[in-house]
Parts: structure tokens; C-alpha cells; sequence
């Protein structure tokens, strides 16, 4: 059996309310108001679409051996490097091991859905056991108009396998066509969109019918073989309507989750998908589409496994986990569409030696410190000479993965003189559970979320962009966990 | 078996400029005020000074790399010039440098500046390196500032001892109007206004709980030394005249505990802690509250000097946050701190710091220090405290009166 073995989810916490938004745009473009229901997501301004992607993908491996995998694909059309590959970045941040395949598939909305065909194909064959599929995206969209209320930004993950299935492959179907709804030409940050209402009734409304019918035709099934339809279209009457048209209404259709964070990109059928396998019973089928220059349909039956899988995060949980908006200006200078005055001390910066982070890139994007053999002390930065002033032990150091370790903060400070494009920037000294100490930058906090002693957990943050050079770095920060509240507590 | 500095090495003449924000002056210029000073003080020709150190600490917006811009400034005759730099130990440093050429025999007469040219960078507050701070730590240091990296002290200081948040607040603004009562009696302080402690609660936050009085004044200058034997100094001075002697110079620095093993609170200097008994075991000192006359203690933030005055055994643990209310550190307090006004208000140009703080115990033990004059001071105590309480340098010299 073939089939998904593991999903995560990852929602970035800042969500935008969509009528504070349309409040700020409306003297502009009234219309707005049509799709102002809800919330969209938000990438904090350390998130990018291969952060994202890190994060969802740590929350697939919850309960898994990440030493299985043996290919990683990384889909999204909003990756930081034109040439030099994410899905490698990605790896390196999960720190799997060397001997993987990793491969980017971009440029289409679709590329999720097509990876993961790809992937469940590759597992069919025989040839690869395990694969992990990524599908991320942070789409750009220039302020005050429909695209930025229907977007939102979000990843999620699938692993693929052939043992443990939780949801079997039946089998896909795909149609591509050179329907170009919008398109981005190379080194351009926005889309070009064309009309809407073409978008609508020739593209949406026959692409993705055409690849279900030949779903259907080719399994020999109907929509009555269908308990969940997930499918891509922030149209939301138009969403009703296709799948009324295929016959799948009410509870049978997935929420396009236009309220709860908006469209995903090349993420959406993934997070759209685990939020039906969220809620899914053994023995459940569910139909997925990806579409974007044609479509991509896949079905899927649930397995008794499912009851089994470890706990995570998941799409429900990332919905969950809030922060708000507090106003659109905010919004936009996140989104470098509102050019803020960073003052000189921002000018510093300076060239990355690519040299130095292939030397250091256990520590640098794994996070993995070292342990000394002789005192079994865990430290940061990894070091030659055990950091115990009792050992000194000089021996060769075993690998130490910090990035799952929780930790405790012991002194933190909240900063306005540090460059911030969120101040005061906060910052401080955690204490490793099991050892290690690090210096660390706090994330998706504010100054009343720290004490002496709050819990932390690691989270991937893009680091910087070198503007002068197209430098993305990343490196590793801290999370205050949120408390949860005591049943009875007032 | 090594028997320490106390008493091997005198200091001839001293020098320092207004620190300040020297638009007026780049480091060269910096450089030829304070040893103009110096060398007038010791009484000697350019020619006999045999050797120098010079510190600058913040090269890039400064005087650039090597010692020559030293011996370029001063039209030094081709004699070894060497440069030194360790943070804000940096002015210490060459001190050291100096001291040690004469205490070794190597010269008779050697001269320590240090300089620091810090308003050229267009902002407020040190310069920010970059990636110039090495290209490893480029790669995922935290995004620290020096009042933040301090202000880290103030959490775990008030956590580990249950010292109230307001408490705290008001213990350290009680430190900062000290110095600005200090420094307004010195016509060489940057910043010579006096200043209330509900001013300085009410300012604003620069890193919590650190507000804008908090932190010292980031300047422009330039301090020099000329040190000789005892012997030569006589010869120099008279046999009668009044000499300072090094009576000790400590170093510390940290071997990444603080910042790697889970054992350090965070709420002191280990390595203050560990520089200072030497030092006083080197200066022959039993019990420093009450042999130490005065000091000039590294407040690059109130919370710097706070928990030093633990790490120098001076208050107990936990105490001395009520001492410093109580005005224990004031002018007329037990031991007098930052009588010149401090980093806080002498201001703090990195390189020159050191000096500065050896020649306010230098112009008091000879009875030179004017309005600030305090009574027959005896030996003095300077601390420097340089890179961040996780990571870094400490310096302690103690000078006095040479009896020999």
C-alpha cells in the first residue's frame, strides 16, 4: 500500500483582520468590502516561504525516523533563491541526512499537488521508500486591492511512504494547460492578474471539472466515492459552485479557508487536505485538486493507522495559535510595500561567507551543537574544548540537535536601540532542558510574553536579506510558548 | 616565583582631553591634546620616551588599523609603538603595555594613549559592526546592543535576589545621579548637568529596564600616561615630590562559561569577580571597603556599576543595590565612586577610557583634582568591563601613593 504516512501544518501566527483591512483601503477601493470576511495569515517579518516550509516539515517528522527519508521536494512558487536550492536549506535546517534527493518545483500553483504525485509515484516504483513533500508560499500582492485580502501565507507537509499509510493513494489524474490566470515574470514581485470573471469561467470552472471527470473515468468512480472534495479557489462562489456541479455540496466540500487564513499558494491543497485528514475516520475518501496551468487530482482513502499517528501541530493547531494585526501600516511595512525609515545604524551589514556557513552548516541552519564524550555536557556554539570549566575535556565532540529541545529563559532584555523592524527587539539567554546554554533572539513575542524561567521552543526564522547582494540568511530563534490556561482558572 | 607590579613602576605625567562630541577634532588631533598635557606634566623631552602602547578599540570609524597612527600623530622617532586592543579593557591595555616595558627593565620611560573617535559613524550609540563582528558570528549571533546586552544584568539581578522591578529602577537611577552630581564639577566631563532621580526614572526605555540616563554617554577623546621606574621619577621630580605608584593591574577574561554552561546566573562578572582578589592580593589589600579611598568603576550602564560593586567585594551579595541608595558610593559616601563622573557623564571613548579613570586617581592622589578634591586619598581603584556580561574582559588597576 502507498499512500501519505505523515502531514504537517504551519500557519503563521500573525493573522490580519480582513475588515481592519478593507477599513484602511476603502477610500481607495471601496469594492474590497466583498471579500472582507475573516482573517488572512501573516508571515511575521523573519518568515519567508522556506522558513515555513522548515516549519511544517518538523511538524510532519513528529514521531518519525527522519534517517528514512530518502527524498525531499520542496514546492512553492515564492523561494528566496532563483539558483541555489531551497529544498537543500531545507535539509540542512531538518539536518537529514546527506545521502537524499532534494529537488525545488516551482512556478505554478500547482506545484504541490504535482510533487506529491511525483513523490507517491517515485514510492510506487519501488525506487524510493520514503519521501517528504513541502509546499509553501508567500505570496507578494501590492496593497489595497482584492489579492491582498484573498491571499495568506502557510506550508504544510506530507511524507509519502509504502509502511504506516494513513491515507491510501487510489490514484491521480492531471491536465495541463497554459491558462496563465496571473503570471510573474522572472525577478518581478508581483503577479499580473488578468480579469477575474475570465479567470473564472474559463479557467477554474472547466480545468479543474475536467481533471476530476478524468479522475473519475479512470478509477471507475463517482462523486458518491467522495466523503471530503478539497480544492483550491478563493472564489468562494465559484468554489460552491464547481463542486456543486460535480455533485459534491454542503459538508461533502472542504472550506476553502478563505476566513480562517486565505489562499496558501502552492500550500493550499496540502493545508485544505490535512484539515479534511484532521477531522477524517478511518475508511473516509477524500479527493484533492491542485490547480494552476491545468490541475492535478488526486484520491485518497483513510487508513486505520490514522488513529495511531503522533501528536502535532497541524493546520488546526497553527489556526489556533493567534497574534493579531494590530493595524495595516504594520502590515504593510512587513510587506516592503511602505518604505520606513530604518535610520544609519541600519546600514550596517556587510557580505556572508558562503565559505563559513558551508564550514558551520550543522550549527549555523541545523542547529546541531556538540556533547562531550568525557562530562556528557551539551554546548553551543559547538566547540573543540568541552565549555565545563570542571572538564575541559579536549576529545572529539559527538553532534548535539538543539532545534527540538525546549528551553528556559534565563535574563532577556527588550531593546530599542537594536535595528528592528519590530521593536523593541528582544533577546536574551535560554538554558537548554538537558543542558546548553544559548544567546538567542525571541520571535512571535512581545516584552510582557518574557520572564526569568518561560519556556521557549526553537523556531527557523529567515535571518536577513542583503539587499546588495541577494543574500538570504537564516538562522535559528526562540518562541515563547504560550501558557496554556487552567481549566477553572479565572 | 612572580611577586606582582606594586611599587615597580611610577607614573610620571598624565594628559587627557574634554571628552565629548569633538566635531572640532579627529583622533590626531585628540591624540596631540592629551599628550601635550602628558608630557608637560612629566617633565621630560619627546625623545626620552623609549617605547608606546597605544589603544583604540573602534578602528573602523577611527584611526584605522596598526600603531602608526600613533607614532604618525605625535611625530614619534621610529620607536616601537605597539597597538593594543581589548575591548573596552583597551586603555587599560596599553597602561599595562607600558608599565609592564618599565617593570621588565626593557626601557625607562614608556608612554600608553589611548583614543577614541566615535561620533563619526551619523548615530547615536557604538557602532554597529556589522559583519565585521567575524564572518561565523555574522551567520547567527543575536541581534544584541551594548545596553541590551547589559540590560540582561537587571532581570536576573532582581530575579536571583527579589529585588522589586521599581526598587531596582530606583537604586540604579540613584547611581546615575551620583555620577551627573559628580561630572558637573568637572570641567572635562561630556556631560555636566545635574540630574534628579524622577528625571531619570521618568526617561525613556533604551533597553528595558535600562531608560536613556541609564546608559553612558557614547564621546570623543583621548587620555594618555608616561610611566618610569620610582627611581627615575625622583631623579625627574625631586626626591621630595609626590609620587603614584601601580600597585596592581588585573586582567580577566572569559572562557565562553558564562555564555555556554548552565551554571553562571547572569546577574555578575565572573571574571570582575576573580580579577579583583588578585588585585588586591597583587596591591596587598585586606579588606577593600575600607583601605580603597575612591574608585572609577566601568558604568557603561548604572546596572554595570550596580552589580560591580558586588563583584569587587565591596557590598555583600544582594546588598548592594540598597548601599548604592543609601549613597555609600557618593562623594561624600564610604568609598567614592566615579568621582569624576564616570563613564556616565566623563563620557566613554573606549580606547581612552582606562587612562581617563587612572588619571582622576592620579590628580587626586597628588591633590590635583580640584572642586572634586577629596581628602587624603590613599590608594584608588579602576575597573573597565569590556564586551558583554555573557562574554567578556575585565581590567582592574589600583594606584596610590608611593611610599618607598
Amino acid at each position: 500500500m502507498v499512500g501519505i504516512t505523515s502531514y504537517g501544518g504551519y500557519i503563521p501566527k500573525l493573522r490580519v483582520d480582513r475588515m481592519m483591512m478593507f477599513q484602511a483601503a476603502a477610500w481607495f477601493a471601496p469594492a474590497v468590502i466583498a471579500v472582507a470576511q475573516g482573517e488572512r495569515s501573516l508571515c511575521n517579518w523573519d518568515e519567508d516561504a522556506l522558513s515555513m516550509g522548515v516549519e511544517a516539515a518538523r511538524d510532519c517528522l513528529a514521531g518519525m525516523d527522519k534517517s528514512a527519508l530518502d527524498a525531499l521536494y520542496l514546492c512553492s512558487t515564492t523561494l528566496p533563491y532563483a539558483d541555489r536550492q531551497n529544498s537543500g536549506i531545507v535539509k540542512t535546517a531538518l539536518n537529514l541526512k546527506d545521502a537524499v534527493v532534494t529537488a525545488d518545483m516551482t512556478a505554478s500553483q500547482k506545484a504541490g499537488t504535482t510533487g506529491l504525485i511525483t513523490a507517491l509515484d517515485a514510492v510506487a516504483g519501488g525506487q524510493k521508500k520514503n519521501i517528504m513533500v513541502v509546499a509553501s508560499d508567500k505570496r507578494e500582492s501590492k496593497a489595497m486591492y482584492f489579492y491582498e485580502m484573498w491571499f495568506g501565507d502557510g506550508a504544510a507537509a506530507l511524507c509519502v511512504g509504502s509502511e504506516n499509510v494513513i491515507a491510501e493513494f487510489k490514484g491521480s489524474y492531471s491536465v495541463s494547460h497554459d491558462f496563465a490566470d496571473h503570471y510573474r515574470g522572472a525577478g518581478y514581485k508581483f503577479d499580473y492578474m488578468w480579469e477575474e470573471r475570465w479567470a473564472k469561467d474559463e479557467g477554474y470552472t472547466k480545468i479543474i471539472p475536467e481533471a476530476v471527470k478524468g479522475l473519475f473515468a479512470k478509477l471507475g468512480i463517482t462523486m458518491d466515492d467522495v466523503d471530503k472534495f478539497a480544492f483550491p479557489c478563493f472564489f468562494t462562489r465559484e468554489h460552491k459552485g464547481i463542486a456543486k456541479a460535480l455533485g459534491a455540496e454542503g459538508a461533502k466540500l472542504v472550506d476553502n479557508m478563505h476566513n480562517a487564513c486565505g489562499e496558501t499558494g502552492a500550500a493550499h491543497p496540502f493545508v485544505m487536505l490535512i484539515s479534511a485528514l484532521e477531522k477524517a475516520k478511518p475508511g473516509d475518501r477524500i479527493l484533492v485538486c491542485g490547480f494552476g496551468q491545468g490541475c492535478d487530482a488526486l484520491y485518497f482513502q483513510v487508513t486505520d493507522e490514522i488513529t495511531k499517528l503522533a501528536p502535532r501541530k497541524g493546520v488546526a493547531g497553527c489556526l489556533a495559535d493567534k497574534r493579531k494585526m494590530p493595524n495595516y501600516q504594520k502590515y504593510l511595512k512587513f510587506r516592503e510595500l511602505m518604505e520606513v525609515e530604518m535610520g544609519i545604524r541600519a546600514e550596517a551589514g556587510g557580505q556572508s561567507a558562503v565559505s563559513a556557513l558551508w564550514r558551520n552548516r550543522k550549527m549555523i541552519t541545523g542547529l546541531v551543537g556538540n556533547q562531550c564524550k568525557k562530562c556528557g555536557t551539551p554546548q553551543w556554539p559547538p566547540m573543540d574544548i568541552c565549555v565545563n570549566p570542571d572538564c575541559g575535556d579536549m576529545g572529539k565532540k559527538d553532534d548535539y540537535e538543539f532545534s527540538g529541545k525546549s528551553a528556559k529563559v534565563l535574563t532577556w532584555t527588550a531593546d530599542m536601540l537594536a535595528v528592528s523592524w519590530e521593536p523593541p527587539c528582544t533577546y536574551g539567554l535560554i538554558d537548554f532542558d538537558g543542558g546548553g546554554r544559548m544567546i538567542v533572539d525571541f520571535t512571535d513575542c512581545e516584552q510582557k510574553d518574557l520572564a526569568v524561567g518561560k519556556e521557549v521552543h526553537m523556531t527557523f526564522r529567515h535571518r536577513w536579506f542583503d539587499k546588495d547582494r541577494g543574500y538570504h540568511g537564516y538562522s535559528w530563534k526562540a518562541v515563547p510558548v504560550k501558557e496554556e490556561k487552567k481549566e477553572g482558572a479565572k | 616565583m612572580a611577586d606582582g607590579i606594586r611599587d615597580k613602576v611610577a607614573i610620571l605625567g598624565m594628559g587627557c582631553t574634554k571628552f565629548g562630541e569633538r566635531w572640532d577634532m579627529g583622533p590626531a588631533e585628540l591624540m596631540v591634546e592629551s599628550f601635550t598635557e602628558c608630557l608637560q606634566d612629566a617633565q621630560i623631552e619627546k625623545k626620552d620616551i623609549q617605547a608606546a602602547w597605544f589603544g583604540t578599540c573602534v578602528e573602523e570609524c577611527g584611526v584605522g588599523k596598526s600603531a602608526i597612527p600613533l607614532s604618525l600623530s605625535l611625530r614619534l622617532p621610529k620607536i616601537p609603538v605597539s597597538r593594543v586592543e581589548n575591548y573596552c579593557a583597551t586603555g587599560t591595555e596599553a597602561f599595562r603595555g607600558a608599565v609592564y616595558a618599565v617593570a621588565s627593565g626593557a626601557c625607562d620611560i614608556a608612554l600608553a594613549l589611548g583614543v577614541e573617535k566615535l561620533k563619526d559613524t551619523g548615530y547615536g550609540g557604538l557602532p554597529d559592526l556589522g559583519a565585521g563582528s567575524g564572518p561565523t558570528n555574522w551567520l547567527w549571533f543575536p541581534n544584541v546592543t551594548a545596553p541590551g546586552g547589559f540590560a540582561m544584568l537587571g532581570q536576573a539581578y532582581a530575579h536571583k535576589h527579589g529585588v522589586d522591578a521599581k526598587d531596582l529602577k530606583r537604586a540604579l537611577a540613584h547611581i546615575s545621579a551620583k555620577s551627573h552630581a559628580n561630572g558637573a564639577k568637572n570641567p572635562k566631563a561630556h556631560l555636566r548637568k545635574a540630574v534628579t532621580v524622577e528625571q531619570i526614572m521618568g526617561a525613556p526605555i533604551i533597553a528595558h529596564p535600562l531608560g536613556l540616563f541609564d546608559c553612558c554617554g557614547v564621546s570623543d577623546g583621548s587620555a594618555a600616561a608616561i610611566v618610569t621606574t620610582p627611581e627615575i621619577a625622583k631623579k625627574i621630580k625631586g626626591n621630595d615630590a609626590h609620587l603614584v605608584s601601580v600597585k596592581a593591574l588585573q586582567l580577566a577574561c572569559s572562557s565562553g562559561e558564562e555564555m555556554g554552561y548552565s551554571k553562571w546566573d547572569g546577574s555578575y562578572f565572573m571574571t570582575t569577580r576573580v580579577a579583583s582578589k588578585k588585585a588586591y592580593a597583587e596591591a596587598g589589600i585586606a579588606d577593600p571597603r575600607k583601605e580603597l579611598s575612591m574608585m572609577e568603576v566601568h558604568d557603561c550602564f548604572s546596572v554595570t556599576e550596580l552589580v560591580t560593586m558586588e563583584d569587587l567585594w565591596i557590598s555583600k551579595e544582594g546588598a548592594a543595590w540598597k548601599d548604592c541608595i543609601d549613597g555609600v558610593y557618593n562623594i561624600d559616601g564610604e568609598v567614592p565612586c566615579q568621582v569624576d563622573g564616570g563613564l556616565k557623564c566623563f563620557g566613554h571613548p573606549i580606547g581612552a577610557s582606562g587612562i581617563r579613570m587612572i588619571y582622576e586617581m592620579y590628580l587626586q592622589l597628588l591633590g590635583r583634582a580640584g572642586e572634586r578634591q577629596l581628602k587624603d586619598p590613599q590608594f584608588g581603584l579602576t575597573h573597565n568591563l569590556g564586551g558583554f556580561p555573557f562574554m567578556n574582559v575585565c581590567s582592574i588597576s589600583i594606584v596610590g601613593r608611593y611610599d618607598g
